[in-house]
């Protein structure tokens, strides 16, 4: 029979490591060479190729007039002053951004309590709810406004102001915009035990309403916000319907006016999407669970 | 007191979110009066899609009186140029989506290999998100400011080399396959990358212990698991591309190239006689499409999710 | 429960492994401090210790799935430190989820086997013989997701054994499964592990599979081995405040130390080496080791009394009001009940005592 070989015959010794910790010590396993190699490749042409345009962009938007003695062309922000002398273009991004909190606003209102009820009350209609949420993935916009162009003739003929006005666009939006809002808050809404949280809040004496506002909501908060900013990012990106339904929204207003002066509609896309790009890099970063990744198994000492 | 954990039971560990609910027990008004709150969300979807998606059907087999007729799809499938329209937006998908697919495949891995919680992959997921969306007008420019008669890289080769490039290629269908790749690629990382984080590290470990390479691993345990969501993804790009309007207007907005602009000319050029709800078949025509392709799509993904749970 | 030493000489499979003073930082986290031990041929160690101590860690060096920053281990003589995982020919059962959901049983258990280029015929045959051997011959043809938790762990079992490697690493494998499941695996684990004779090591943050199945368990805290013992003395004898407090329960019984033991609950009693040996200290004291004797002028009142099958426990009051808990059969319990008095006394075992 073996003796207890190895260390501490005695008590052991009691304070830190003697052992000074060698440099390089303490990363991550390394990944072979060829599988290192292989990634940055990747990286860089796949990359290169995405940033390139919004590189161009950037340099195309920022030319200054050629100065006319030393015929060298300059760097200015004229491109993006101009913005505000097109009254057209400052128009139609005010309605842009309108559209987009209302759109925001009513996926939340009709997407929240639905979904949130599916889960605690009538599991049954979850698949419903899901198959009509990622309908519109089967139906592309163009055939939607097909469809859809004799109620808006008639909500432009009779309802007035209101209804001829180019926030109505935010009903359509609203569709548009369930598969991917629909995505984000599921699966916030799976990674906490909602119906557990449900019966809790209940049986502690709350209404559906306070359980649904004060108790799910702010769990999913991460979903939430994902699921605003895909609403947002997609309002301001459609062009579509809007064109089609002659709404002059910020993309159609960019599309007009590209012919004219292609400098300032460089100028106001790179805006445009640089806005959308810092607001969702922002919410990923702060929100908790927007990104369900980050639980990473491998590497913990245990 | 250290306790021995022998003699309490331990619950099995289940990963289920969530246990399901019914209304075990509510009497039947009650149980009905659950339903009502699903009212709002279905009246809205049913008056803003199912509506519309159903006057585009009935509309189609409808001529310019409200008859029945199939005179639509007759002359959708006889003039060549709705027919060439189809063929070059079926090609566009299929080529931009193999593209994208492959493309945005090899980024999201590269991607995932990384630090979980790094720099890297927040950028990268964040503009996916954004350049998924990217609106097919803001894309035109952002291609027109790189390859365009001003264009930075145009610039470059005329100043610093000397070659004059010829831009025209950009309004062709090369160019546009190549302007949709910028919006396929990300649109795969978004869609693909979770797959990929859910192939678990125990996985390759274990492969690693048994003997198994890189290769091993991929071609027996990482490629077959993936397989099913590879081919979801490239479903959904396809789809994406073949309902695009925005990028193909903006590039080519002279003429109806791709079915998506035929549908838009139908609605807005005037009508000719007994043709009136064309534009509705080949708007029918589409759906058809798209919804065949969404529905072995729906078939691909609960055959995934079987095996990874 | 566990038979002493197996014998590796006859099965021959077994092979020395050794761990040479590893070092392991996680970032500023040491997460292995010097880690030493001498695995002798056939022997299966448990590893033991709460989360974060390091076992995992150890177990990843050795298995080639994360590095060592200084040290060595040697596996049967040669230098194994820097071999990549798939060439070390080690079998690795993990936790959960390890199993290739693309794969049946069969072909799960086949893999290694195919990847050494085993043909197809032989490769069927033996990953049969390995599924019976832990008891799934039945279940060779089905996918891991129409298995239960137990069956995955052993498909996962008989897959690493079936590359006949020189030795077995198992990080927390019943740690996911249910109590009873827990049970009857571990036994047929280690009935397996002295059939076929390998080097074992296995990882638990589980006492009691420790010491059940270890042929020697080390106690493990912060990176560095407390104690490496046979599981008897490992009980009796702990070196280390730590392994006492860890392993078993204890109580803590306020007493006098001094050059003779310790005076504790009216007995003097032995202090095992590594105690606090002077003035007042803490005596940890076994429950099976604390005797009540109904008494009428007992100092004890007797608080609960758990009945727990072929045992009782009971906990009772001091005069001081420390709780004791002592341990006995249910025919000595007769006569404990709530409120009862007592007389707290102690078995003359010797104890290890803490600083007060």
């Amino acid at each position: 029979m073996t003796t207890s070989q190895g260390q501490f015959g005695a008590a052991a010794p009691e304070g830190g490591a003697l052992i000074s910790r060698p440099r390089g010590a303490g990363k991550r396993r390394k990944a072979p060479l060829s599988q290192r190699l292989t990634r940055i490749v990747i990286l860089v042409v796949v990359l290169g190729y995405l940033v390139l345009p919004l590189v161009a962009m950037l340099e195309f938007s920022t030319r200054g007039n050629v100065d006319p003695i030393t015929k060298q062309a300059t760097r200015s922000l004229q491109s993006y002053a101009a913005i505000l002398s097109y009254p057209n273009l400052v128009d139609g991004i005010v309605t842009s951004l309108q559209i987009a909190v209302l759109t925001v606003f009513g996926m939340l209102i009709l997407l929240v309590p639905t979904m949130v009820w599916t889960v605690v009350r009538v599991p049954r209609m979850r698949r419903v709810v899901e198959f009509l949420c990622l309908l519109p993935l089967a139906i592309p916009a163009i055939v939607i406004v097909v469809g859809i162009a004799p109620i808006y003739r008639f909500m432009g003929q009779h309802l007035g102001a209101v209804g001829g006005s180019a926030l109505t666009l935010a009903f359509i939006d609203i569709i548009l915009v369930l598969p991917y809002s629909y995505r984000a808050i599921d699966s916030s809404l799976r990674s906490i035990d909602t119906a557990t949280l449900a019966d809790a809040a209940r049986s502690l004496g709350a209404g559906w309403p306070r359980t649904i506002f004060q108790v799910i909501v702010p769990n999913i908060r991460g979903g939430i916000l994902s699921a605003s900013v895909l609403a947002i990012a997609l309002v301001l990106g459609e062009f579509t319907i809007s064109s089609l339904l002659s709404f002059n929204t910020v993309q159609v207003v960019i599309f007009l006016l590209g012919k004219r002066d292609p400098f300032v509609s460089v100028a106001v896309s790179l805006a445009a999407l640089a806005f959308a790009f810092i607001l969702l890099f922002v919410i990923s970063r702060f929100a908790p669970g927007a990104d369900r990744r980050g639980q990473q198994t491998a590497e913990e000492p245990a | 007191m250290t306790d021995s954990s022998a003699s309490m039971p331990v619950p099995s560990s289940s990963a289920a979110a969530g246990p399901a609910r019914s209304g075990a027990g509510a009497s039947r008004f009650r149980g009905a009066g659950n339903y009502l709150a699903l009212i709002p969300f279905h009246a809205y979807v049913g008056l803003f899609l199912v509506l519309p998606t159903l006057f585009v059907v009935v509309g189609a087999f409808s001529d310019g009186s409200g008859q029945f007729t199939l005179d639509n799809f007759r002359t959708m499938f006889t003039t060549p140029t709705f027919v060439d329209s189809f063929i070059k937006s079926l090609q566009l998908a299929v080529i931009t989506a193999l593209l994208g697919a492959i493309f945005g495949g090899l980024l999201a891995w590269a991607v995932v290999r990384g630090d979980p919680q790094g720099l890297l992959r927040q950028l990268v997921i964040a503009a996916s998100g954004v350049l998924a969306q990217f609106g097919g007008v803001m894309l035109a420019f952002a291609f027109l400011a790189t390859f365009g008669f001003n264009g930075l890289v145009t610039v470059i080769m005329k100043n610093n080399f000397g070659i004059q490039l010829d831009m025209s290629w950009l309004y062709s269908m090369t160019g546009l396959a190549i302007v949709y790749a910028y919006f396929q690629i990300p649109l795969m990382v978004i869609v693909f990358l979770p797959s990929l984080d859910g192939l678990r590290q125990e996985w390759y470990d274990a492969s690693a212990s048994l003997g198994g390479g890189a290769w091993s691993f991929w071609r027996h345990v990482g490629g077959p698991i993936l397989a099913p969501s590879f081919l979801g993804a490239l479903l959904l790009l396809f789809t994406n591309a073949f309902s695009a309007y925005a990028t193909a207007q903006a590039l080519i907005s002279q003429g109806c190239v791709l079915i998506t602009q035929q549908i838009a000319c139908q609605m807005q050029s005037e009508v000719v006689l007994g043709q009136e709800n064309v534009g509705k078949a080949l708007a029918l025509g589409m759906i058809v499409i798209v919804s065949g392709v969404m529905a072995v799509y729906a078939l691909i993904q609960r055959r995934a999710s079987r095996w990874v749970k | 429960m566990t038979s002493t030493s197996p014998s590796p000489a006859a099965t021959g499979h077994g092979v020395a492994v050794v761990f040479q003073e590893m070092h392991r930082w996680y970032g500023s986290v040491h997460a292995l401090n010097g880690l030493s031990i001498d695995i002798a041929p056939g022997e299966l160690i448990a590893l033991l210790g709460p989360s974060g101590c390091g076992k995992t860690t150890a177990l990843r060096a050795l298995g080639g799935l994360d590095v060592v920053d200084q040290g060595s281990i040697l596996v049967d003589g040669k230098d194994m430190t820097h071999v990549p995982a798939n060439k070390r020919n080690m079998g690795i059962v993990f936790q959960a989820y390890s199993l290739f959901p693309n794969m049946t049983a069969r072909d799960n258990v086949a893999y290694g086997l195919r990847l050494r280029g085993v043909d197809g015929a032989t490769r069927k045959r033996k990953a049969e013989e390995t599924l019976d051997l832990v008891g799934l011959g039945q279940q060779a043809s089905r996918y891991p997701h129409q298995m239960s938790g137990g069956q995955q762990q052993r498909v996962a079992l008989a897959r690493a054994l079936a590359i006949e490697p020189k030795v077995l690493l198992l990080d927390e494998p019943l740690s996911a499964l249910d109590a009873k499941v827990r049970r009857q695996l571990r036994e047929e684990i280690r009935r397996i592990q002295i059939m076929v004779g390998i080097t074992t090591l296995f990882v638990t943050h589980d006492q009691e599979e420790a010491l059940a199945m270890g042929d020697r368990v080390g106690v493990m805290s912060s990176g560095r081995l407390e104690q490496i013992a046979a599981p008897a003395e490992l009980y009796d004898r702990p070196r280390t405040k730590f392994v006492a407090e860890f392993v078993g329960l204890t109580n803590r019984i306020p007493g006098k130390a001094d050059a003779d033991g310790v005076l504790v609950a009216g007995t003097r009693v032995q202090l095992l080496p590594g105690s606090a040996d002077r003035g007042p200290v803490q005596a940890l004291v076994r429950p099976e080791n604390v005797h009540f004797a109904p008494d009428e002028r007992g100092t004890g009142r007797v608080l609960a009394v758990s009945f727990l099958g072929s045992m009782c426990r009971a906990q009772a009051a001091l005069p001081d009001d420390t709780v004791v808990v002592a341990q006995m059969s249910a025919a000595d319990a007769s006569g404990l009940v709530p409120g009862a008095t007592v007389n707290v006394t102690v078995v003359p075992a010797p104890v290890f005592a803490v600083a007060d």
